[in-house]
């Protein structure tokens, strides 16, 4: 679907948009990831060539930040902080409860794409901790109710 | 009348946009005029979401407010200020708070994040306009004079890195904040960006004019969104009232900065690593020398400091080195924005004088666990920092007091555990964030994370522990020794410290306390 004649122009504008910045890539793969859930492999070499960089340089820095994606992710994305100010109040085992519950262990999406469950190291919410991001709406101190809530958020 | 809501992340987490909403609903419905403002936090985050109305004897807070409280405050009359279950009283009075000093935090929590304006008439920008009037080589004077030192963790002096560049000679030279907090237990960062960023924006102004950098960048964690939009706002507002670009504040000089948002990985902590990160390479760490102050960003010369270390400088120029330097202890001066985290009761910010000791932190004014049993132990400084037992309560918190107890402040978070911690389980995990996030680039932290977790798996499953002991032991010395930058240098302290005061929980009886050397 990626290969589509619009996606390829929606990608060389987004290239467009920063190559004469100082420093465009991590810009460009930013707005690639926003515009398309993640990073069109179609989209490297492009970037490649318009940088004037080699593809493995554009490859290597894409895949060394966790953030960008090769395949899109669930509809819904779940994050738990998993860091070690959420440990100190329970947050392993809501994490745990979390995977029971959805059938996938951090980092997967479950079978019918709904929903990705992702660990995350830190969201700066330690003073309220254990923290969530469901979608981008921020989640503290929650417990088993509350995670419960938002799991039954994502069944509808 | 005129209230006071938070729209910092911390808060908006707890509900604070559900209480704002509720509040519009039931003033109109009461027919009373409302005026709200969103502030940033005041970092009593047991207390948000908080409601703060102005009255003539000051700010009176009300909170934590739930939305089933709002009808029933509104026809109380308790915003008028009538009593009220949920009445706090004046903020600024509420002990947490008033036992700071709040410098760099002054006007967090206090003004409109998103309004010039009201940030200039809390008096911001007194401390460029004086940058302005002593000029470039007296600004940075002042700045090594405060003794302030670097707040990221590595506590170098801030005034020796922008000398430096000041005295470097180069057509194009560059500001770079690191808002790259990674460290589990802190949000100082996050909250200055949220609540006061023209605090920021005034401290990168001034340093690039003290150092004749005329570009900044702020690399803030794609993991503080709330952080990114607060900062890109007020960065086109302080370019619109004429504060950045062109002749900045009506003088000579150029000044502009952008932002610049980071991908996930904790390595782009790490200065050199992070201007990697902005070139758009892996964030993978640079051997120094050339240090940044040379050759940094781009290859030109670049002051990286942290957020706090920048927040902090408006306040110096302001007030004078002096008025900043009278605070604190031996050779950490000023004043230190202390982040209290994990099982804590009164989970904030409390911005203090360094000196104050560790176990007034976490008993007196963080109130213990939340949880409500024993601490047993408390991590400061991120992930790489070193766990503290009750025993060394008496640590006053100051960069070098740390050092000589084989931990480190850090980025100031201070996360609490209570007696339920696994201590082998925590060390293993040290090793095991190092190894997730690992640049990759030197062989003792790549590789060493990894054997690391082996060897901690092995000593908890009881196989030949003592030998495992001296290998763990002899394996973190490499690290240490042999890694180029804090991830694999510092991740050895979580692990030691661990293992030193908590060995029954590795199944040794005896301490060893050689282990920590």
């Amino acid at each position: 679907m990626i290969d589509e004649p619009r996606d390829r122009e929606d990608i060389a504008q987004i290239i467009a948009r920063h190559a004469s910045r100082p420093g465009p890539l991590m810009p460009i793969l930013h707005d690639l990831q926003q515009q398309f859930g993640y990073v069109p492999e179609s989209a490297i070499p492009m970037i490649a060539d318009a940088l004037n960089l080699s593809r493995a340089e554009v490859w290597g820095t894409f895949t060394f930040y966790h953030d960008f994606r090769e395949a899109p992710a669930g509809k819904r994305v779940l994050k738990l902080c998993r860091s070690e100010a959420c440990q100190a109040v329970g947050g392993d085992r809501l994490a745990a409860r979390a995977e029971r519950k959805l059938g996938i262990a951090c980092g997967e999406t479950t079978g019918d794409g709904r929903t990705t469950l992702e660990a995350v190291y830190c969201l700066g919410l330690c003073h309220s901790a254990p923290a969530a991001m469901l979608g981008d709406k921020l989640h503290a101190l929650l417990d088993e109710p509350k995670l419960d809530a938002l799991l039954e958020e994502l069944e509808n | 009348m005129r209230v006071f809501i938070s729209r910092d992340a911390g808060s908006l987490a707890l509900g604070a946009d559900e209480i704002a909403d509720r509040l519009v609903i039931e003033a109109e419905r009461k027919g009373l005029s409302l005026e709200i403002v969103r502030t940033g936090s005041r970092g009593m985050y047991w207390l948000e979401p908080m409601i703060e109305v102005e009255r003539p004897e000051g700010r009176i807070g009300y909170g934590p407010v739930s939305v089933h409280d709002i009808a029933e405050l509104i026809s109380g009359g308790a915003l008028e200020g009538a009593n009220h279950r949920l009445c706090l009283g004046p903020v600024e009075d509420i002990p947490f708070f008033a036992q700071q000093t709040r410098l760099t935090f002054a006007l967090c929590g206090v003004i409109d994040p998103r309004s010039l304006e009201d940030y200039q008439r809390h008096d911001g920008y007194t401390g460029l306009t004086r940058a302005l009037e002593i000029g470039p080589a007296a600004t940075v004077e002042e700045v090594f004079q405060s003794g302030l030192r670097g707040r990221g963790g590595a506590g170098f002096p801030t005034g020796i890195k922008w000398r430096t560049v000041a005295e470097t000679a180069a057509e194009q030279k560059y500001i770079v904040c690191n808002a790259d907090e990674g460290d589990s237990g802190t949000f100082a960062d996050r909250m200055i960006m949220e609540g006061d960023p023209f605090c920021l924006i005034e401290g990168m102004t001034i340093a690039g004019i003290a150092t004749g950098a005329t570009y900044g960048y702020v690399y803030i964690r794609s993991e503080y969104p709330h952080a990114v939009a607060a900062m890109e706002a007020a960065i086109e507002k302080a370019r619109r009232g004429g504060m950045l670009g062109r002749n900045v504040g009506g003088s000579q000089f150029t000044f502009d900065m952008e932002v610049r948002v980071g991908a996930g990985a904790y390595v782009c902590g790490e200065e050199t690593s992070l201007l990697e990160s902005i070139e758009g390479k892996r964030g993978e760490v640079r051997a120094k020398p050339p240090l940044p102050a040379h050759q940094g960003l781009f290859g030109k010369p670049t002051v990286i400091n942290n957020v706090l270390s920048l927040a902090a400088v408006p306040f110096i120029l302001a007030k004078g080195a002096a008025a900043y330097r009278d605070f604190g202890l031996g050779r950490s001066r000023g004043t230190m924005p202390i982040q209290l985290a994990g099982n804590v009761r009164y989970g904030g910010l409390f911005e203090t004088a360094f000196g104050i000791t560790l176990g007034d932190l976490v008993d007196k004014i963080g109130g213990g666990t939340r949880s409500g049993r024993p601490v047993r132990a408390v991590q400061v400084g991120g992930p790489l920092g070193a766990y503290f037992p009750r025993e060394l309560f008496d640590t006053p918190f100051d960069y070098e007091a740390f050092a000589a107890r084989d931990g480190l402040i850090g980025h100031g978070g201070i996360v609490v555990f209570d007696d339920t911690v696994d201590m082998a389980k925590q060390s293993r995990f040290a090793f095991q964030f190092c190894a997730a996030e690992s640049c990759g680039k030197c062989t003792p932290c790549r590789i060493g994370s990894s054997r690391g977790v082996e060897v901690v798996d092995k000593i908890i499953a009881g196989n030949r522990v003592r030998e495992n002991v001296d290998v763990l032991t002899d394996l973190c010395n490499t690290m240490k020794l042999g890694s180029l930058c804090a991830l694999g240098g510092f991740t050895p302290y979580p692990v030691l410290s661990a293992l030193t005061h908590f060995p029954e929980d590795f199944g040794i009886a005896q301490p060893r306390t050689e282990a920590a050397e």
